[in-house]
């Protein structure tokens, strides 16, 4: 129990940003043991206006349905555990505050798309890591560095990279590309974001294998630019720039 | 520090677990590409195309066998419809394998859209190119004021 909340139950207390209020949460819920189809249910839960998506998911599956399942860990946004589909657009539900959403309608959370449902909001991940791990993810230097010494960059090169080494895995980008729902084959944006990553590393001497990677036809040129993935990334990385640099690297022929 | 020298050797990064792209012409990459490149070129050539016709002169009331016949008449017009015509066939059939490329996912469907797509954009890229280099501004025994200015009379 918070000091928030003993505060608040204190008659006479007036300060607004400690008087709860009643949010509606409509979520898609699936069961593969007694469902057939995911079906919708509504949740009316007590909030405060410094609470999350996630809190409200807490005290849904603490006090009212022990059953609702969901992913979650660090519970700051730093995991990438919690994305779903709040009110159609993807989040982390750790991130996202009820004062930020319209709470005269319904909040409506869902599991990610396009990627197979398990059980309510937790969809198998397997896929979105198997293209993860296609690019190569990790450093493959063509050189030892000195003896005892680190690999020297400056800081002109490690910016060059800096945005795409935000990422935390969460899915949200490559769960909200119409290209991955309807192509399962895609890389997906996650994907080459981590690519981006190495590929741009000033150490890194395999970014011609990585780019040969990503010039199949269920790479980059599969990007039509829709910037749903920008919009959905909880660390504001500019994963369409991102893309759209490893096409300029591609025509180029060099990183 | 020379524990580096005596760590236990890492196995190489594991192949990929699609094979690689084969060598030869990437479809892909330059497809993209052609659709950037001709839609520049389009909007160019369409925009080019609706002011002379529409807002030219008479603007829309000039169009008649003998403006279009007039127009064939001249290699730059000729050029300039054959080039909108090759660009913009190919720029939306391309578009068009894109979108089934998409949504249709059985093979025996994409198989058939494509070919149908294929045969559409052929098939009018063929009878457009004939009839813009083949096209007779003044076929015999026509109304004088029917043809082109510079047809001979009679």
């Amino acid at each position: 129990m918070t000091t928030a909340t003993i505060a608040a139950d204190r008659p006479g207390n007036a300060d607004p940003s400690v008087i709860p209020f009643t949010v509606t949460f409509i979520i898609r819920r699936f069961d593969p043991d007694t469902d057939t189809e995911p079906r919708w249910q509504d949740f009316d839960v007590e909030m405060y206006a410094t609470d999350r998506v996630l809190d409200a998911l807490h005290k849904i599956k603490w006090e009212q349905d022990g059953s609702l399942t969901f992913r979650r860990s660090c519970a700051h946004g730093i995991c990438g555990s919690d994305a779903m589909r709040i009110n159609g657009r993807n989040r982390l539900a750790c991130k996202t505050l009820i004062k930020d959403l319209d709470i005269s309608k319904p909040i409506y959370v869902e599991a990610i798309k396009g990627l197979p449902l398990e059980k309510d909001l937790i969809v198998d991940m397997d896929p979105f890591f198997a293209s993860f791990r296609e690019v190569q993810p990790f450093l493959i230097p063509g050189s030892k560095p000195e003896p005892g010494k680190e690999r020297v960059q400056s800081v002109a090169e490690r910016a060059r990279f800096d945005d795409t080494t935000k990422c935390i895995l969460c899915a949200a980008c490559t769960s909200s590309c119409p290209v991955f729902w309807t192509d399962g084959q895609y890389f997906g944006p996650a994907a080459i974001v981590n690519a981006h990553r190495f590929i741009f590393d000033s150490r890194d001497d395999a970014s011609q294998v990585r780019l040969d990677i990503l010039n199949d036809k269920e790479g980059v040129w599969r990007c039509r630019t829709t910037f749903n993935c920008t919009d959905a990334c909880p660390r504001g990385i500019q994963v369409t720039q991102a893309i759209a640099e490893v096409k300029q690297a591609l025509m180029r022929g060099h990183a | 520090m020379t524990a580096i020298d005596n760590a236990p050797a890492i196995e190489p990064p594991r192949s990929p677990s699609r094979p690689a792209r084969k060598r030869g012409v990437n479809w892909e990459k330059w497809g993209w590409i052609y659709m950037r490149v001709s839609g520049v070129l389009l909007l160019v050539l369409i925009f080019g195309h609706l002011f002379v016709n529409l807002m030219v002169g008479d603007g829309v009331h000039a169009i008649d066998f003998g403006f279009v016949g007039g127009k064939y008449a001249s290699p730059f017009w000729q050029v300039w419809d054959v080039l909108m015509l090759w660009l913009a066939l190919i720029h939306g059939g391309n578009g068009m394998r894109t979108i089934v490329n998409d949504y249709a996912t059985l093979p025996t469907t994409r198989r058939i859209l494509k070919g149908a797509i294929f045969v559409a954009v052929a098939a009018l890229i063929l009878l457009g190119t004939l009839v813009v280099f083949t096209f007779e501004p003044c076929p015999a025994g026509s109304p004088a004021d029917l043809l082109p200015s510079f047809c001979p009379v009679g």
